[in-house]
């Protein structure tokens, strides 16, 4: 355990992210029930049920967003009340483009705002921060838009920026809560291909919540199934091995019905 | 016309002071807007009033001069914003419900003190409306006081103060301490209702932080620019409507705010953008 000097020295070996018998209820309705799994860096983890399985829930715990009430949570091998090198992780949240759309800022500002906290307080942006900001930016393809305002873009655009602020801190950790709401079909393609770059050449461990089981499977290294607990965890073509009945047990419904129904 | 104005001195401290205000007041005022809590400066404004009305009070029954009216007023605008944080935290779901609850109980104390402070007189009507002639050398001083500090405040927190505003989920995340920004933001608007309300008066503060704001975010392409516009279009009404109201003897709250609404009136007409 080296969780007393802060996770400076932390373990190496240990899962980027390990989750242990967590439960979580909100006033009397329970979400999440003995939830339990790791996630080894470098893999692309998909995370996927319906509709109110507790998927966000489980995000904003990991996060740091709400309290634990039972279970624990590990970062890097540290235990998440202690751990402090949150700039190791980032998040493309799934409101990230319900925003206000008159806010006044461009691309630029809200790229630079992913390296708000690792500048750390009392510090100024300097030249280094400028060319990360205008690489992460290029990394997403929208340099041309650099100095636009972002209300003015399309949605999925909008989307590719989230994505260049979460980049721009060089996180270790990515995790993001179904990031394609309104993205277009053809755009969801490249955008999972992207992630599958950044997961294979940058060595960024990911974590994709989606609902759309259909597409995320083709991608992601590990697939867990949640709802209310986790179902399944494994290799995602394994999964398919498993019944159709087994399946619906788990999500309520046909799958089939699933990966149609948007 | 500026001549005359700045030949008496407690004419020229009037017209320092409104420089001061029309720079703190559009710069709070653009984090304000962007956060969609306008009404917040009416809540403070309002609980600024119920401080001066005991200040008065004080002055007037018990003789209690160490507290000057405009004192008291700080002093209540400051617990009014840390009440205003307070209430946000509790009623997390719908964080605007503490801006009308500010706003009455402000109202309120206000009617009491001054009620007992046997109703209305020439003071309160100057703290209401704004007024030219009010500003002593010791009150420039103080004001310069507080924008030195809210425009050091806002220099060195600038980026936090923009992520917990553009995105307060993530800048959690990103491990900023989104409570104390926060605390720190609604102290500062506190001050600059405080300080502008010797120019512009109780009821006319929140067009001096928001007005300008409207006009800027139609015309601005990154939010410095936005800060930037907004200050330039406070510093204009400030000074156009100082001395308008000195000329034909109006309040300059008034003033002011008319020339802050004809330069909206400009920008809406140039520049048709969405809001
Ligand atoms: N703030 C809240 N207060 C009370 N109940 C909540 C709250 N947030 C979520 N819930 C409930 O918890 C359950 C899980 O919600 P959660 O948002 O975690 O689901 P999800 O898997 O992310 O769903 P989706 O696919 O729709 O995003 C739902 O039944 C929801 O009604
Ligand atoms: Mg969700």
């Amino acid at each position: 355990m080296n969780a007393k000097n802060g996770g400076i020295g932390m373990d190496s070996t240990a899962p980027v992210l390990s989750v242990n018998q967590l439960d979580y209820k909100y006033e009397q309705q329970n979400v999440l029930e003995g939830v339990t799994f790791s996630i080894q860096k470098g893999s692309f983890a998909g995370l996927v049920g319906p509709n109110g399985s507790g998927k966000t829930t489980l995000i904003q715990l990991i996060l740091g967003l709400l309290r634990l009430q039972e279970g624990n949570i590990e970062l890097f091998g540290t235990p998440i009340q202690k751990f402090k090198n949150w700039n190791k992780i980032s998040f493309v949240s799934q409101k990230a483009n319900t925003f206000n759309r008159g806010f006044p800022a461009t691309v630029y500002e809200v790229v630079a705002m992913g390296l708000t906290g690792n500048i750390g307080y009392f510090r100024f942006f300097n030249r280094l921060h400028k060319k990360q900001i205008y690489q992460a930016i290029e990394n997403v393809g929208m340099s041309d838009y650099v100095h636009r305002n972002i209300g003015d873009l399309s949605g999925g655009q909008q989307q590719r920026v989230f994505i260049a602020r979460s980049l721009v801190s060089q996180p270790e950790l990515l995790i993001l809560d179904e990031p394609t709401v309104g993205v277009d079909t053809e755009n969801v393609e490249r955008f999972y291909k992207m992630l599958a770059r950044l997961n294979k050449q940058e060595g960024i461990t990911l974590l994709l919540v989606s609902h759309d089981i259909g597409t995320i499977t083709s991608y992601v290294t590990d697939l867990l199934c949640l709802n209310k607990t986790i179902h399944y965890h494994g290799n995602p073509s394994e999964f398919y091995q498993k019944s159709d009945e087994e399946i619906s047990k788990f999500y309520g419904h046909s799958m089939h019905a699933i990966s149609h129904d948007h | 016309m500026l001549e005359t104005f700045l030949e008496f001195e407690f004419l020229r401290n009037t017209f320092y002071t409104g420089l001061l205000i029309g720079l703190i007041a559009p710069l709070l005022g653009t984090f304000i807007v962007v956060r969609r809590l306008s009404l917040i400066a009416d809540g403070l404004s309002h609980v600024t009033l119920s401080g001066i009305a005991f200040g008065l009070f004080l002055e007037k029954k018990i003789a209690l001069l160490a507290i000057s009216p405009y004192y008291a007023g700080i002093g209540f605008s400051i617990i009014g914003a840390m009440i205003i944080e307070y209430l946000r935290s509790i009623y997390q779901s719908f964080q605007e419900i503490a801006i009308p609850i500010i706003l009455s109980v402000g109202v309120g104390l206000s009617v009491i003190f001054i009620s007992l402070a046997d109703g209305f007189n020439t003071d309160l009507y100057a703290y209401l409306f704004g007024s030219v002639a009010a500003v002593s050398r010791h009150d420039l001083y103080f004001i310069l006081g507080i924008t030195l500090f809210i425009v050091a405040a806002v220099f060195f927190f600038y980026k936090e103060l923009f992520a917990v505003s553009f995105d307060e989920e993530y800048a959690k995340v990103a491990g900023i301490h989104a409570k104390y920004v926060h605390l720190l933001f609604i102290l500062l608007t506190a001050l600059t209702i405080s300080a502008s309300i010797r120019i512009v008066g109780v009821l006319l503060v929140s067009a001096l932080m928001t007005l300008p704001v409207a006009s800027s975010i139609r015309v601005a392409k990154s939010f410095k620019q936005a800060i930037f516009y907004s200050i330039i279009f406070g510093e204009i009404s400030v000074i156009a409507g100082l001395i308008s109201g000195y000329y034909f003897e109006i309040p300059p709250g008034g003033t002011i705010v008319v020339s802050l609404a004809i330069i909206l009136g400009i920008t809406l007409l140039f520049k048709s953008r969405k809001s």
